[in-house]
């Protein structure tokens, strides 16, 4: 069974956002690693990118097979996480916390009400 | 619709997840591609290899036919011996790899690849209309389902699973009692099983081919007798990345119609001097004068994204060749890769550098294979 944690939002397209004021954390969850497996590498977008929601901005790359991964919000990276690059198996071991990816300024603060509650990606990847 | 094997529900069973290969509905991985690479490298691991073709060819003709196709010499196995072999077209380009086996005098059983089986029995079948000799050339690939044992400890517990002695093929005691490439046929629950000392991880094993019945069971019992030993089912993703360590070719990508056995690197399997066979001019002529392309192996210098097929290899900034198989190798925490360059470049400690979505990292020309059996 997949983790879903109930403070955050999520994407269809398997992403967690955490949103704090005009900034949000962002991430993958924990049933997108469970079906991505062993990741061994990922690439995070440069900082100062502006990405729109739903632009492929990262990658991360399983035994089997490259992922991109998809912004689910649109705005500006202020800061990328180091740790998941140095150790891609953070994105294994702690895919809501140490694993995340960026850290960016929203520049649409409306797209966050769009994204799925936590009740509503539990049902998504259920189906 | 995808074809299914006899394991299918097996495999549902055990959690695997499945995927499309050559047509049917496959275990990609269990629990993970690394786990299940490294049971096999290290313990035991157990793959459905059902969607594999069989074909028996036979008659007084046989081997004479089997040579004038093949690229190896057929006339090298008595009964029980097995060999690699390739099946080439005029140009020379690989219709497929395949094992072939002697089983009795003038009695072969082709093993060949899932997605070849269609080309392959076509092309026999033509090829088999021309020739002069007696002969019988029979698709039997619906009548078998097959699994393959792999890994350092299997033989300590294979004997248990398939008692000896033998029946047909190679006569021995037990099932370790084969030696490498040999083959016997073994009693199963009344059912007749056949069991080749073979396999494409690297390690030792043992490939079982036999009734949908015989093969259920013997996939049971593997993974009973086997637990005490580590063994864990395994699926194509840990096929490949085993196989991509030791550089052994997987048709489609490092073998096509195009590319010679030679181009390959395989001029080891290919006898030159056993008489005319499909291709054999372009092949001599490649021996002599060298090959276009070559296959290199290649492993990421530092830390970088996995290589993967489709990928351009860059020498001084020019695009000189094209990856066929890369992954992030489990036994090295590497990113390791197989590709095409002219000869020039296929010295192994030549730089080169590989295209990752738009960026060049280093990486170098090694000598194969990444990874050899203690």
């Amino acid at each position: 069974m997949s983790t879903i944690p109930n403070d955050l939002k999520y994407a269809k397209s398997h992403e967690w956002v955490r949103v704090a004021g005009d900034t949000a954390v962002v991430g993958i969850t924990d049933h997108a690693q469970h079906e991505l497996t062993d990741v061994v590498f990922v690439e995070l977008p440069a900082v100062g990118r502006q990405v729109k929601a739903g632009e492929a901005c990262a990658v991360v790359e399983s035994v089997k097979t490259a992922s991109d991964i998809y912004s689910p919000v649109s705005g500006e990276i202020l800061e990328v996480n180091p740790a998941v690059v140095e150790t891609p198996a953070l994105v294994n071991t702690a895919p809501h916390t140490d694993g995340w990816f960026y850290k960016i300024k929203l520049t649409n603060p409306a797209e966050v009400g769009s994204l799925l509650s936590p009740e509503a990606y539990g049902k998504q990847i259920q189906d | 619709m995808l074809k299914r094997t006899t394991l299918y529900h097996a495999h549902q069973k055990l959690g695997g997840k499945l995927i499309e290969f050559g047509g049917w509905e496959m275990p990609v991985q269990y629990t993970s591609i690394t786990d299940e690479h490294l049971a096999v490298r290290h313990a035991a691991g157990v793959f459905d290899i059902s969607h594999m073709g069989e074909v028996t060819v036979s008659g007084q003709g046989a081997a004479a036919f089997l040579n004038s196709v093949f690229t190896n010499d057929i006339n090298r196995l008595t009964s029980g011996d097995g060999q690699y072999t390739l099946m080439c077209n005029e140009q020379g380009g690989v219709i497929d790899d395949l094992y072939a086996y002697q089983l009795s005098d003038g009695v072969y059983f082709l093993v060949i690849n899932a997605s070849r089986i269609d080309p392959d029995v076509a092309w026999l079948k033509a090829q088999a209309a021309k020739f002069p000799g007696e002969l019988q050339l029979t698709d039997a690939s619906h009548n078998y389902a097959a699994i393959a044992v792999q890994g350092p400890r299997v033989k300590e517990f294979i004997d248990a699973v398939i008692p000896g002695p033998s029946s047909s093929a190679k006569r021995v005691q037990a099932v370790t009692d084969l030696a490498k490439n040999q083959i016997a046929g073994f009693k199963c629950d009344n059912h007749s099983v056949l069991v080749s000392r073979t396999g494409y991880t690297g390690e030792d094993g043992f490939e079982i081919v036999g009734n949908d019945e015989s093969i259920l069971r013997l996939w049971d019992k593997v993974l009973s007798l086997g637990k005490p030993f580590g063994v864990k089912p395994a699926g194509l993703g840990a096929r490949d990345t085993l196989r991509t360590e030791v550089c052994y070719p997987l048709y489609g990508h490092e073998l096509d119609e195009t590319t010679t056995p030679i181009e390959a690197g395989l001029g080891f399997f290919v006898a030159l001097d056993k008489g005319d066979f499909n291709g054999r001019s372009v092949m001599v002529e490649q021996k002599a004068h060298g090959a276009k392309k070559k296959l290199v192996a290649f492993k990421m210098v530092g830390k970088t994204a996995p290589p993967r097929p489709q990928y351009p290899i860059v020498v001084n900034a020019v695009r000189q060749g094209v990856v066929v198989s890369g992954t992030q190798s489990p036994s090295l925490n590497l990113g390791i890769g197989l590709g095409y360059v002219p000869p020039e470049f296929a010295r192994p400690d030549t730089a080169i550098e590989i295209e990752v979505r738009g960026k060049l990292f280093p990486a170098v020309v090694v000598k194969k294979p990444f990874y050899r059996k203690a």
